[in-house]
């Protein structure tokens, strides 16, 4: 396990911003973590880095207490967007960044690489468009090749083109098998590059699995005439207006009971709830 | 010590600190030299300094005395800036979260920035000597004076103002990290330099406990072991204390500064 947390919970005042999450990320994974506005996200990171002090609960990262130096040199971060130093370049900053984490130089200009601002390394910060400064955060957290990954929102006010190249990254980066922990609100991000997500909401873990399972079991959908008759010859399907759901995923035996039966079958298909659905069944939104 | 090369790279390259450094050279320059240059040589305004005491302050022996007399109020607010500005703006540009989850503890990040901020303020002091003399030298040649070198009460005034000013950079230190911020640090330290603690010797004058206050608070302590190593004639520049109680009052006012900063900093969650 790279990351263990036991109940972690953050309070101010008398509200548990984060509660009673238990979560875990295993070695190689992309671990998404998903949840609305002001779920927690953001919250829980903080304290997997000691930048914020639990209210109870505990967490493990890598096998240390967050925030220790035995934890933080394996980890990169991006938490809430990139934090440099705007009046320096972005090699400069990296630089900077480089001697915090004892590493040398060729580090800086590999991370460079990694994220296609070797360009622009030499201008300022200030100066970056948004998506340059987000790279540049990807840059400082992969300095020195640490073991976790925990990027939180970081295709946050990227651009469609910015958030492809961001995705790529982290694929390229997971096909290597770096461990990522990756924080969104964008379902299609996690669908698409996850191994396994938390669904955190209103500070609560709801869910935690693979993507496959978060989505459930495949429902078919059937049209057919007569469907009362199919409706009838099929066990625990159910009727939804002129069709039937049913929960199956052998569909050939299934069109050869309703063809034996002189049941005309017009449409059978998978009919997959998208995360999209399931997230908001789940947080309880619109 | 990685912590102090980071700060030390992001402090040297930042424009801030050449400015209020080149800042506080030229007003080091202009009070201490220029404008007494000109009143010696038949300005109207001779401030209340006979010629002599114009001469006497200009000479390269009594450079030391110049650098140190320039730090208890306006050099001492301009280092208090820098502090507090190296320290707050770390806040707003999110450089602190990145400096606190890269490896090191705390207190070695926080050890970092006095560090890296207390070698730039001995650059400071060093640039203001070196600036000092080549004008006290310029003037004693152009006047034709029998000038000499300053001899070791020159350390001594070098060791004063070194301690004044690691007090205004530990008082800097503690705004930024109290406040959080750069704006509301600056604002508040410049009050405090430049008008608080004048406004209490004014009514000191009145009020005898806040006199006695007034000479231990940190520009108070300044300004009496400026006193005490010969500076005079600037602002700020007092004449209450003995050099070694005002240079205890400012030891322990950089063991407090610095300390409740670094605590603050190892304590408090970053959000
Ligand atoms: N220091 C704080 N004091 C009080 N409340 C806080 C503090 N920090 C965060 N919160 C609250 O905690 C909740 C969760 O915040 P958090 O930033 O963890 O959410 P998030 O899931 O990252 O949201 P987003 O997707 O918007 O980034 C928010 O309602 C926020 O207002
Ligand atoms: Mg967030």
């Amino acid at each position: 396990m790279i990351v263990t947390t036991e109940k972690l919970t953050k309070r101010y005042g008398d509200r548990a911003v984060v509660d009673e999450v238990s979560l875990s990320v295993r070695r190689g994974e992309v671990y998404g973590f998903l949840g609305p506005n002001g779920a927690g996200k953001t919250t829980t990171i903080r304290m997997l880095l000691g930048l914020v002090q639990p209210t109870s609960g505990s967490a493990q990262v890598l096998g240390e207490a967050p925030g220790t130096p035995r934890a933080l040199l394996k980890v990169g971060s991006l938490i809430e967007g990139p934090g440099f130093y705007p009046y320096l370049s972005g090699r400069d900053n990296l630089r900077v960044h480089a001697h915090r984490r004892g590493v040398g130089r060729t580090h800086v200009e590999a991370a460079l690489e990694q994220v296609d601002l070797v360009s622009a390394a030499g201008e300022k910060f200030r100066r970056y468009s948004l998506g340059m400064k987000q790279r540049l955060g990807v840059a400082a957290a992969l300095l020195g090749r640490p073991e976790l990954l925990i990027l939180d929102e970081p295709t946050n006010g990227l651009d469609p083109a910015g958030m492809a190249d961001m995705r790529d990254l982290v694929r390229a980066l997971a096909a290597q098998g770096q461990t990522v922990l990756l924080s969104s609100h964008l379902l299609g991000e996690v669908e698409e590059i996850c191994d396994r997500v938390g669904v955190i909401s209103q500070g609560r873990l709801v869910a935690e699995s693979t993507v496959e399972q978060l989505r459930g079991d495949t429902v078919l959908l059937i049209r057919a005439d007569p469907i009362e008759k199919a409706h009838v010859l099929i066990e625990g399907s159910a009727m939804h207006g002129d069709v039937l759901h049913v929960r199956e995923t052998d569909a050939g035996a299934l069109v050869r009971t309703l063809v034996r039966a002189d049941v005309d079958v017009r449409e059978v298909r998978p009919l997959r709830r998208t995360l999209e659905e399931v997230f908001f069944e789940m947080t309880g939104a619109a | 010590m990685g912590s102090v090369k980071a700060e030390l790279l992001r402090l040297w390259k930042w424009p801030a600190t050449w400015v209020l450094i080149g800042v506080w050279l030229v007003m080091t320059l202009t009070f201490g030299y220029v404008f007494n240059y000109l009143a010696l040589n038949g300005g109207t305004n001779t401030r209340d300094l006979s010629q002599q005491q114009l001469i006497s302050a200009m000479q390269p022996e009594n450079v030391g005395a110049a650098v140190v007399r320039g730090l208890p109020m306006f050099g001492g607010a301009i280092i208090l800036v820098l502090a507090a500005l190296a320290v707050g703006s770390g806040y707003g540009w999110g450089t602190w979260k990145t400096t606190l989850t890269a490896g090191p503890r705390r207190v070695s990040a926080m050890a970092g920035t006095l560090g890296a901020l207390g070698i730039i303020v001995v650059v400071l002091v060093a640039l203001t000597f070196v600036v000092d003399l080549g004008a006290a030298v310029v003037v004693a040649t152009v006047e034709g004076w029998d000038w000499s070198l300053p001899g070791f009460d020159a350390v001594e005034a070098l060791g004063a103002s070194l301690l004044i000013a690691a007090m205004w950079t530990g008082f800097g230190v503690f705004l930024g990290v109290v406040t959080k911020g750069p704006a509301l640090s600056v604002g508040l330290g410049l009050m405090w330099a430049i008008v608080t603690e004048n406004l209490l010797r004014g009514v000191g004058s009145l009020l005898g406990p806040v006199e006695s206050l007034t000479k231990v608070l940190p520009g108070g302590s300044a300004g009496n072991l400026a006193g005490a190593v010969g500076g005079s004639g600037a602002p700020g520049v007092l004449n209450d204390l003995s050099g070694t109680t005002a240079a205890l009052f400012l030891v322990g006012y950089v063991v407090v500064f610095v300390g409740a900063a670094t605590l603050l900093k190892v304590r408090r969650d970053l959000v």
